[in-house]
C-alpha cells in the first residue's frame, strides 16, 4: 500500500529530535501497550506480526502522523481485540464483561513471561524452494503497487540492483499479513547506488541495502 | 471512589479510544500527559493513561490477560534487555578476532555464545565499521530494530523525519548527529525491510589499547551500533 507509512526518501518532515538518557517508555501506559501487545500477539492468526504491521499502516494517514509510536499501537489493539473476538465491541463501550461471558483462558501466566520474552518465532523457514536469483546478479525491483500489506518500499520500485547475499527462505509478508497463506520464498540482500535511486544529487560513494524477497525482483 | 463512578469512568474512556481507533477525532490535546517534551510533532491526548488502563481492567476482568505478566514484560525491557546487551557483544568481537569473525559471519550463534537468546535476534546479522566503510541502520517502513542486544528503539529512530532521511541524505543525518564522514568514505545504509535485524559493530576507538573488555563494553553507546556515532574514549554512556 503507498500509505504514509512507507517514508524513505520523504522530505520536510523537520529535524530528528535526539534525546539523551531517554527512558525504555515514556509513561506507564506506553509500557502497559506495549506488554499487552506482546501478550497478544502470543497467539498467530490476526495477530501474526505482518497483520500487526499492516494494522498500524492503515490507520488514517492524518492518524498515523498525529500520533504516537504507541498510541498507533494502542489504536490497533482496540480494533483487533474485536475483530479476533476477544471482546465485543458491547463490552468495549460499557468497559465490563458481559453478564454471563465465560471466563477465557489467560493467555500469557507471570511463568510463562521469561519464555515468552526470550524467544521469537522465526521468519525463517526451512524448505527446499528454489531461488530465482543467485548472488552477483542484477536485478531490478518490481514496478508494483500492492494495495495491501508490501515490505517493498516505494523508492526502489523499478531500480536495479545487484544480489549480494541470498538469505535463505522467509515467509512472505504480503500474502501472510492477510492471512492468505506463508508463500515461503528466497530472501535476498539487494545493494542499490544511491545514484540509481536518488540521481546526480546523491554521492557517488553511497549505497542502500535491502533485504527482498523472490516475489519482489525481476532479472535486470 | 465509588464502583459505579469507576465503571462509568471506565466506559467513557473506552468509548474514546474506540472513536479514536475508528478514526473520529476525539479533540486531542497536544502536549498534556506525557513526561517527555513533543518529540514527533505529535499530540498525545491527556486520557491515554486512563483509555489503556481501561482496556487492560477489561481484558484481565475477561481473563484473558494476567496482570503479573505484563509487569513481567515492562520490567523486561526496562531492566534487562537493552544497549548494555549490543555493547558486551562489540567489546568481545574488540579484543577477540576470533569472535568477531564469528561474529560477521553467523552473529545470531555468536552472540548466543554471550549468553542471549535468539529472540528477534534470530536473524541478527553484525555490520563492521572500519576506516572505509560507514554502516547506518533505519527501517523506514515501521520500527524493527535489533531489540535482543539494544532493547527497545529510541522515538527518533522510530520518527518520521530519521526514517524519511535516512536512505536519501545518509551524509547530512550522520552530521546531524554529530559525524563526519569523509567524501571518500563509502556509506552503507541497511533498511530493514525483512525479518533480518542489523548490529553495527563501530570502529575501536583509538587509545583503548589498554582497556580490558568491560571498560570497552562501557564505551560503546547505543548510537555506535545504529551507526549514528562514533565510540570515543571520553564518552560513557549512562546505563538507562
Amino acid at each position: 500500500m503507498n500509505g504514509v507509512h512507507d517514508m524513505g526518501g520523504m522530505q520536510n518532515m523537520g529535524p530528528i529530535r535526539h534525546e539523551p538518557h531517554e527512558p525504555t517508555f515514556h509513561d506507564r501506559w506506553e509500557g502497559r501497550v506495549y506488554a499487552l501487545s506482546r501478550v497478544l500477539r502470543s497467539r498467530s492468526g490476526l495477530w501474526n506480526l505482518d497483520a500487526f504491521r499492516h494494522g498500524i499502516e492503515v490507520l488514517p494517514p492524518v492518524d498515523y502522523l498525529r500520533m504516537s509510536y504507541y498510541e498507533r499501537w494502542f489504536a490497533w489493539m482496540l480494533t483487533t481485540v474485536v475483530a479476533a473476538g476477544d471482546v465485543t465491541q458491547t463490552e468495549i463501550d460499557s468497559g465490563t464483561p458481559a453478564a454471563g461471558a465465560p471466563r477465557m483462558a489467560v493467555l500469557v501466566t507471570p511463568e510463562a513471561v521469561s519464555s515468552m520474552v526470550d524467544r521469537r518465532g522465526s521468519a525463517r523457514r526451512d524448505v527446499a524452494v528454489a531461488p530465482r536469483f543467485k548472488s552477483g546478479q542484477r536485478v531490478r525491483a518490481r514496478n508494483i503497487h500492492p494495495s495491501g500489506h508490501t515490505r517493498l518500499p516505494r523508492y526502489v520500485r523499478a531500480k536495479s540492483g545487484v544480489v549480494i547475499l541470498d538469505r535463505g527462505v522467509f515467509l512472505f509478508p504480503d500474502t501472510r499479513a492477510h492471512l492468505r497463506g506463508d508463500k515461503p520464498q528466497h530472501l535476498y540482500s539487494v545493494r542499490f547506488s544511491a545514484r540509481e535511486l536518488w540521481g546526480e544529487q546523491a554521492s557517488r560513494r553511497d549505497f542502500i541495502h535491502l533485504d527482498m524477497w523472490d516475489d519482489y525482483l525481476e532479472p535486470a | 471512589m465509588p464502583e459505579s463512578q469507576k465503571s462509568v469512568g471506565r466506559r467513557g474512556f473506552l468509548k474514546t479510544a474506540a472513536s479514536s481507533a475508528a478514526g473520529i477525532v476525539t479533540g486531542a490535546k497536544p502536549g498534556s500527559g506525557h513526561a517527555a517534551p513533543d518529540q514527533d510533532h505529535q499530540a498525545i491526548p491527556s486520557d491515554l493513561t486512563l483509555r489503556v488502563k481501561a482496556l487492560e481492567s477489561l481484558l484481565v476482568d475477561k481473563g484473558l490477560v494476567d496482570r503479573v505478566a505484563l509487569d513481567r514484560i515492562v520490567d523486561a525491557f526496562e531492566t534487562k534487555i537493552g544497549p548494555r546487551n549490543g555493547a558486551r557483544v562489540v567489546a568481545r568481537a574488540w579484543v577477540d578476532p576470533a569472535y568477531k569473525k564469528r561474529l560477521l559471519t553467523d552473529a545470531s550463534t555468536a552472540m548466543e555464545e554471550l549468553g542471549f537468546h535468539r529472540h528477534q535476534g534470530e536473524d541478527i546479522v553484525a555490520l563492521e565499521n572500519t576506516a572505509k566503510i560507514h554502516n547506518l541502520v533505519v527501517c523506514t517502513l515501521c520500527s524493527c530494530y535489533p531489540w535482543p542486544l539494544l532493547g527497545l528503539p529510541p522515538v527518533w529512530y522510530k520518527s518520521a523525519p530519521y526514517r524519511s532521511r535516512a536512505v536519501i541524505d545518509p551524509r547530512g543525518v550522520l552530521k546531524e548527529f554529530g559525524v563526519d564522514v569523509d567524501a571518500d568514505l563509502e556509506v552503507r545504509v541497511w533498511d530493514s525491510t525483512a525479518e533480518i535485524r542489523y548490529l553495527v559493530i563501530p570502529e575501536r576507538p583509538a587509545g583503548s589499547e589498554r582497556l580490558n573488555e568491560e571498560a570497552l563494553a562501557a564505551l560503546v553507546t547505543r548510537d555506535s551500533m545504529i551507526g549514528t556515532a562514533r565510540v570515543r574514549l571520553d564518552v560513557t554512556e549512562v546505563p538507562a
